[in-house]
């Protein structure tokens, strides 16, 4: 233990910060997009027609029958060439961020949009019959009587799932985006002291995560 | 106001209402009686369109119920509806319950809304609970709030679908007080349910269901004193014995 050197972390910490940040605008993005992309093919899901049905049941297989990683480099190899085709950019415009967000919300939304079904469903039929009973529109029923009775019983849940989102982030690199553990990887490798750096991250990662998920386990208490 | 002609619907080969033929006249009360499983309540959610019937007719107001190009959602605004089970929105307040229709659908402000949803809370004796969430309310309570947000559409008919079944036996009345005031001032209302003295009271006709079939379609006098079919008397010798 006497042979750990920790003095490269207090140095690095704006860099390690802008990492920080890189990882919180990933997760943010990707819950939000997420949720709305995942409600969107949740209803997709319970639609009565079967291509919509089909589509959604498809989609969710796809992206939760692929690795992750794999998931992020398609998009990193994708974007740019989406990019260049819709907005006439160069091929050598850094994308990065922007792939990575997409990547993890299309492959987040997969997950979120089974969580979103659940809660939906979890809703009672009497509750879209009252709905409709007042001459409520199928959109109206779900935007005023459905989504926010689902959503009140799924906010455990999907806070949970944005928790695991924030750990996941880590894997963008393989597509060299320094987010925060990529940070604490490069300041490692720069010092030599590549394990100070990555325990201090891993420390950091969990106290995150592990005072968010006590929130989460207050909140859901409160809610009950 | 209500026809409904050999109206027959399946449920897969299972056939759960068989040629149901009646009439609800503007200002008639109707009560559907039967034992469970009898179609009364499928019969009542066909009048809205809640439940698609696949043979016969169903007219209200001259528009017809199962034809694709009638706006159900239009028709079903001019069709009060109180459920078995309530069926508040527990997420919003009582008077959000009232309003949130009258403004999504009707089109109302949210003043007159307001001003209509008091109004109705204080005829069903509960004005001091509009802030109060669903959850809150007794049971009792809830019916007589679900009863009052479907007065808020300004409905042309009532249809109840066992309104005081899930209730506790102490808050019938209430609810049932409330249900007599509106027959009483000319409401047309159709009720599926046991209460058999509330039908006594202010029912102008019985209509008594068995498997998926109208047996009996009488005045309430007929009915109770004179029933012809001998379903009917079995019906009404188990149900009146104590």
């Amino acid at each position: 233990m006497s042979d750990f050197d920790w003095s490269s972390i207090p140095g690095a910490l704006p860099y390690l910060w802008i990492g920080m940040k890189t990882t919180l605008q990933i997760t943010a993005v990707a819950v939000v997009a997420g949720i709305v992309w995942g409600t969107l093919l949740a209803m997709l899901r319970l639609s009565t027609l079967p291509a919509l049905s089909w589509f959604a049941v498809s989609y969710v297989n796809l992206f939760r029958s692929v690795p992750l990683v794999m998931v992020l480099l398609w998009f990193f190899l994708l974007v740019p060439q989406l990019l260049q085709a819709a907005f006439g950019l160069s091929a050598t415009t850094d994308v990065r961020l922007v792939s990575a967000m997409v990547g993890f919300s299309l492959f987040e939304s997969a997950y979120y949009s089974e969580i979103i079904r659940a809660g939906i469903q979890s809703v009672s039929s009497g509750q879209v019959a009252a709905a409709y009973a007042l001459g409520m529109t199928y959109r109206q029923t779900m935007r005023l009587v459905i989504l926010p009775q689902a959503f009140r019983n799924m906010v455990p849940l999907l806070l949970t799932q944005g928790i695991i989102l924030f750990q996941d982030t880590s894997l963008v690199y393989v597509i060299a985006l320094p987010d925060f553990f990529g940070a604490a990887y490069n300041v490692g490798n720069r010092d030599g002291r590549l394990t100070e750096l990555l325990l201090f991250a891993g420390a950091v990662y969990f106290a995150i995560c592990y005072s968010a998920s006590m929130l989460v386990r207050r909140f859901q208490k409160r809610i009950s | 106001m209500i026809s409904i002609k050999h109206v027959s619907k399946f449920y897969g080969s299972f056939q759960v209402l068989s040629d149901c033929s009646t009439e609800v006249r503007k200002g008639e009360v109707i009560v559907v009686c039967g034992p469970s499983g009898s179609g009364k309540s499928t019969l009542i959610k066909c009048v809205n369109g809640l439940e698609p019937f696949q043979q016969g007719e169903i007219v209200v107001d001259s528009v017809s119920v199962g034809d694709p190009e009638t706006n159900l959602n239009k028709l079903r605004a001019r069709l009060g509806m109180v459920f078995q089970n309530f069926e508040l929105f527990p997420h919003m307040r009582v008077m959000e319950n009232l309003v949130i229709a009258q403004i999504k659908v009707l089109g109302r402000s949210r003043d007159d809304a307001v001003h209509k949803g008091m109004a109705l809370l204080d005829r069903v004796g509960l004005r001091a609970q509009a802030e109060k969430f669903p959850g809150q309310l007794s049971g009792g309570q809830q019916q007589r709030v679900a009863i009052a947000r479907a007065l808020a559409m300004d409905p042309i008919c009532m249809l109840f679908d066992e309104p005081t079944s899930a209730l506790d036996p102490e808050m019938i009345n209430e609810v049932l007080d409330v249900m007599v005031e509106l027959a009483q001032e000319g409401m047309t209302m159709m009720v599926v349910t046991h209460e058999m003295g509330f039908a006594r009271n202010v029912a102008d006709r019985v209509i008594f269901m068995d498997l998926g079939r109208i047996v009996e379609d009488d005045k309430k006098e007929e009915f109770f004193d004179t029933p012809r079919s001998e379903r009917a008397q079995q019906f009404l010798a188990k149900i009146l014995s104590h």
